[in-house]
């Protein structure tokens, strides 16, 4: 049996996690204080996963750079994938906050979208 | 548009205390409610925070900063919310008059029934942490940095170290590190963590960004861009323990070494404030020791989770609505009492409506010229006579009293205001 | 490049600006060549900001002698030049009965070199006069006519004056070498061409030693810099209205308190030699001798309080007192040298330098003239130079007309001291332009409260981009090499995400 310890990113609370595996599997949760910590346990002694909040080109926007997030989180090793799609494009103004501005971004089923409204410049 | 003269509620910053407060007074019954915002977008820091992390609270949702803002800002904007942008607000007077400075709408005084003080914070600077060396270019507040990479796009520096472990200066590593810079080091002069423990692992842990506690700088290097810092490892006493010195090359060095409540106006309104805190001493309603001021979000302390403060401000506005009525009211009953016809002065100079069904009322005043025959000395409301009585002479040295007889409130109650007139019997 | 003037001064601190505006009533071209981007970068910006009364220097000396001399200068000069003076006079207090025959020494000596409205007080007086004193004060010499100014606005203001009546200014501008005609310097050689004048004087502060050698002048003269570091306190926390010296040392003047008229409480300087002339970096030694010293002073004074520092070095010269009899090593150089036609040579012009400034400018042109130059007014000199509006020092009324004549001054830049985009284009397009972010910081005093420029810097960027016509990428903070801005956010591939 192996032990894994995590911080639980879930929410601000941060609590320590103590994640028991036998190989690839995981038989015991501790620490966590509510259902998604068992969650994100689970899921970080398994396959990382991350929401990805950025920032895409907007050249006709109010601000030049327009604020974006992963609707959902995405598996962590892919993070690099990601921003360098997000990096590559550019948005035409004006936008509305979650507008799609990339749906299912690299295959991973969760859209890319806008967190505010962008008015033209 | 048009600015009034006079506000229920004004709300000082339009960030995400100022925004709830706003909302909840007008929920609450002010009508007239005006915030005024120094940027030129409303939602504040937030703004410049992209990150996620927002709004588990408030929303159950996970969100990134200008989102969480945004939600508010549709809400306020639906309410009929009067919003200023670009205006700063140059005093506040205990007496709640506030002096405002606007490009587009020029230097403009407004009275407000209640006040709402919103301002947040500040970063703590270099010179707050008293660092060695050089002053060069390069050493930023992490929120500077963060303005510059995630709204105006512009990278300050290529290679960083940040001093402190803030959550700004752990989200600015992950952020720099997205977009192609490199952080080098993390340095905590304390011996835990100053921010919250998740920005730690998604932030620094993730990239593989050292956190190195009980560690400062000892030095700043280059004269004109930081080119170098020197850190070393400190005692309990944060003394420096030689022989831990390391020089770590670098061009940019940003702070994030704490935040300090932003009380300048407070104390122009003379806002008593807690040493401790930094921020004014409130009840449980967000009133602060002047009546109708009242305080909400990092301008009290500073918090570590956004939904605090909004809760906070909805609590604050909804108080200053309350407020804000109660002395609508108290201000509506009142009615002038005007100086007519050869009278110079009258005491007193407003009369609570409600006064007379407690009892007679004495108005006591001063002739301008003396009058040398009978005389009528008359009170009259907007309409019509209320009181007269006669004299038989009246002289500048000597007061003269006219007397507002219980029941006479039904008729005062009808008037928006009394003038009193004395004239010569002869003229009637 | 090849340009003609009259008269041509190499550097602009405050001497060398109040030289140039010396010059400009005359007619003749006057070109002031500085090597920084802006005016004032040496000591003239980094100092304690005192018009001395003059019981300090040694009597007899040529500091003495400028010092006593410039000092009443200054009430009409603050009114022609529109900058900020206070004579709000200064203390030398003594702590303890032995420091007591230290001040009376400076009070004979103020007396020999003919310093006006001096006395002393006892302390008791002086515990009634400033009341955060420490309570072991024994005496105290009061001098009156001790000034308080504010010496960038001092500097600038003279240089303005000096274009204003027709004089040039160049930023960025290094001396390098003369040009000579036989025994005559009839120009001087800049990393920006060379210049040609019938005069050149040498007003180059710590480098007015190399100068001078390139000009075959005084081999045996050598400058050191006496650093000295200062902080700035936050003025809601500490409020010290008076100047406190305590009594001198071999070392200086030692470490003052002493309120300045942006209101904040400064303490400093320390006085350490050092060799190098560049070293403005900061000392954590530094700071432990600057809080003893001032606390010996003010007791109360904590350092939690303060909000900046900087450091300034003073150009201690070596140049021999000139009167007989005299035995004085440190003193100001203002000459014309015999064997040198076209220069008038000033070096070692340390404290009380600032204050002297008037006196040196004057007496730079009664040496031309003595050596034969004629000057000739000119018809249409304008002494005066008003003073630029800074919106928080207004009442509300002023500023509501402000706002009407100009609505850029209703928009707040800076939110911990007030300044409007207003005053800073003003300043980026003023007859000598303020052209990077400490050249604006000075002048408006933008950048320098609590937050230390963390809100105002993206936007002061953004500004002097847009009034300069350059793009962000090119803005400094005090010349090349102090870039603010590397490249775009996006404009990257990314490898090191990994």
């Amino acid at each position: 049996m192996e032990e894994k310890n995590f911080i639980c990113t879930a929410c601000p609370m941060g609590c320590k996690l103590i994640v028991r595996m036998e190989g690839d599997e995981v038989i015991k949760i501790l620490g966590n204080r509510c259902r998604r910590g068992e969650t994100y346990g689970r899921q970080e002694a398994i396959a990382p996963q991350r929401m990805v909040a950025t920032t895409v080109r907007i050249p006709n926007g109010f601000y030049p750079l327009l604020p974006v997030y992963t609707k959902g989180t995405i598996p962590k090793s892919r993070i690099p994938e990601v921003l360098a799609k997000i990096r590559a494009i550019e948005v035409s103004a004006p936008v509305k906050a979650e507008d799609v501005i990339i749906p299912n971004i690299i295959g991973t089923g969760v859209d890319v979208i806008a967190s505010r409204d962008m008015p033209e410049k | 548009m048009s600015i009034k003269k006079q506000y229920d509620v004004v709300v000082i910053g339009a960030g995400p205390s100022g925004l709830a407060a706003a909302i909840e007074a007008k929920k609450g019954g002010a009508d007239d409610v005006l915030v005024i915002e120094r940027d030129v977008e409303l939602g504040g820091i937030l703004l410049q925070c992209i990150h996620n992390g927002f709004g588990l609270q408030t929303f159950k949702e996970d969100l990134p900063g200008p989102e969480y803002a945004q939600r508010f800002i549709n809400e306020a904007k639906s309410l009929g919310i009067t919003f200023l942008m670009d205006t700063m607000v140059m005093d506040v007077t205990s007496q709640r008059k506030l002096y405002l400075s606007s490009k587009d709408f020029g230097y403009l005084e407004v009275d407000a029934h209640a006040i709402v003080l919103a301002m947040g914070c500040r970063e703590r600077s270099r010179a707050q942490v008293r660092i060695p060396g050089y002053r060069p270019n390069g050493v930023f507040t992490a929120g500077t940095a963060q303005r510059w990479v995630n709204v105006e796009g512009f990278m300050p520096g290529n290679k960083f170290v940040i001093l402190g472990s803030g959550d700004i200066g752990m989200i600015m590593a992950r952020r720099l590190t997205f977009e192609g810079a490199k952080v080098e080091r993390v340095l905590e002069i304390q011996s835990y963590l100053s921010g919250l423990s998740r920005n730690y692992v998604q932030c620094l842990e993730d990239w593989g960004i050292p956190l190195q506690l009980r560690h400062t700088i000892k030095k700043i290097h280059g004269k004109n861009r930081v080119e170098a810092i020197e850190s070393v490892a400190v005692d309990d006493k944060w003394n420096f323990i030689p022989g831990t010195e390391e020089i770590i090359s670098c061009d940019t060095l940003l702070l994030s070494v704490g935040l300090i409540p932003e009380n300048e106006l407070s104390k122009k309104a003379g806002v008593m404030l807690d040493p401790v805190t930094g921020g004014p001493f409130v009840d449980e309603h967000f009133q602060t020791n002047v009546p109708g001021i009242f305080a909400a979000g990092n301008v009290v302390h500073v918090y570590d989770l956004v939904d605090y403060v909004s809760m906070a401000g909805f609590e604050a506005g909804k108080s200053a609505a309350e407020f804000a009525l109660a002395e609508k009211e108290r201000a509506a009953r009142y009615i002038p009492l005007k100086a007519g016809k050869n009278v110079r002065y009258i005491v007193p100079h407003k009369l609570d409506k409600k006064a007379l069904e407690q009892g007679d009322i004495s108005l006591q005043m001063r002739v301008t010229q003396p009058i040398e025959e009978d005389v009528w000395l008359e009170v009259r409301g907007e309409e019509n006579s209320i009181v007269r009585r006669s004299e038989r002479y009246v002289r500048p040295g000597e007061m003269v009293t006219i007397v507002l007889k219980s029941s006479m409130a039904a008729e005062v109650e009808k008037t928006g205001v009394l003038t009193v007139d004395i004239y010569p019997k002869s003229e009637a | 490049m090849q340009e003609k003037y009259d008269y041509l001064v190499i550097g602009g601190g405050v001497v060398g600006s109040m030289i140039a505006r010396w010059l400009s009533r005359y007619e003749g071209r006057v070109l002031l060549i500085e090597k920084e981007a802006d005016l004032g970068m040496g000591c003239s910006s980094a100092n304690t900001a005192i018009v001395h009364a003059g019981y300090d220097p040694l009597p007899g000396s040529l500091k003495a002698l400028m010092n006593v001399r410039a000092n009443p200068m200054w009430d009409q000069l603050a009114g022609e030049l529109g900058f900020a003076f206070e004579r709000r006079g200064d203390y030398v207090v003594a702590v303890g009965e032995e420091e007591l025959p230290l001040v009376d020494k400076l009070m004979q000596q103020g007396i020999k070199n003919g310093v006006p409205g001096m006395r002393m007080i006892d302390g008791a007086e002086m515990r009634s006069r400033e009341r955060d004193i420490n309570p072991e004060v024994s005496g105290a010499l009061w001098a009156s006519t001790g000034g308080l100014c504010d010496p960038f606005q001092v500097t600038v203001a003279a240089a303005e004056n000096a274009v204003n009546n027709g004089a040039t200014v160049l930023f960025n501008t290094a001396f390098e070498d003369f040009i000579w005609e036989g025994s005559r310097i009839i120009g001087v050689k800049t990393n920006r061409g060379d210049f040609f004048a019938r005069w050149v004087i040498n007003a180059a502060g710590i480098y007015s030693d190399d100068v001078m050698h390139k000009a075959g002048v005084r081999p045996e003269f050598f400058i050191k810099a006496r650093k000295g570091e200062y902080f700035i306190f936050d003025r809601a926390e500490v409020q010290i209205h008076n100047v406190l010296f305590p009594v001198p040392s071999s070392r200086g003047k030692g470490i003052l308190v002493t309120g300045t008229l942006h209101e904040n409480t400064i303490i400093g300087p320390n006085a350490n030699i050092i060799d190098d002339k560049e070293d403005t970096s900061l000392t954590k030694e530094g700071m432990d001798e600057l809080l003893s010293g001032a606390q010996k002073l003010i007791p109360s004074l904590n350092l939690k309080h303060s909000i900046a520092n900087f450091v300034g070095l003073r150009p201690m010269g070596n140049g021999p007192c000139l009167t007989p009899g005299i035995n004085y090593n440190n003193d100001f150089v203002i000459e014309i040298p015999e064997k040198v036609q076209g220069f008038v040579n000033l070096g070692g012009i340390e404290s009380p330098g600032l204050t002297s400034a008037p006196a040196i400018a004057e007496r730079v042109v009664d040496l031309m003239k003595d050596a034969g130059e004629i000057f000739i007014d000119k018809k249409d000199w304008d002494p005066i130079r008003p003073a630029r509006p800074r919106f928080s020092k207004l009442t509300h009324q002023e500023r509501k007309l402000l706002c009407e004549i100009d609505p850029r001054y209703g928009r707040i830049i800076c939110r911990c001291e007030n300044v409007t985009e207003g005053e800073i284009v003003a300043e980026i397009h003023a007859p000598v332009p303020a052209q990077t972010y400490d050249a604006i910081k000075r002048r408006t005093w933008l950048g320098t409260g609590r937050c230390q420029g963390g809100f105002d810097m993206s936007r002061v960027v953004a500004i002097l981009a847009r009034e300069m016509g350059t793009s962000p990428f090119e803005i400094t903070k005090r010349g090349e090499g102090s870039e603010y801005l590397i490249r775009t956010t996006k404009n990257v591939e990314v490898e090191n995400v990994d």
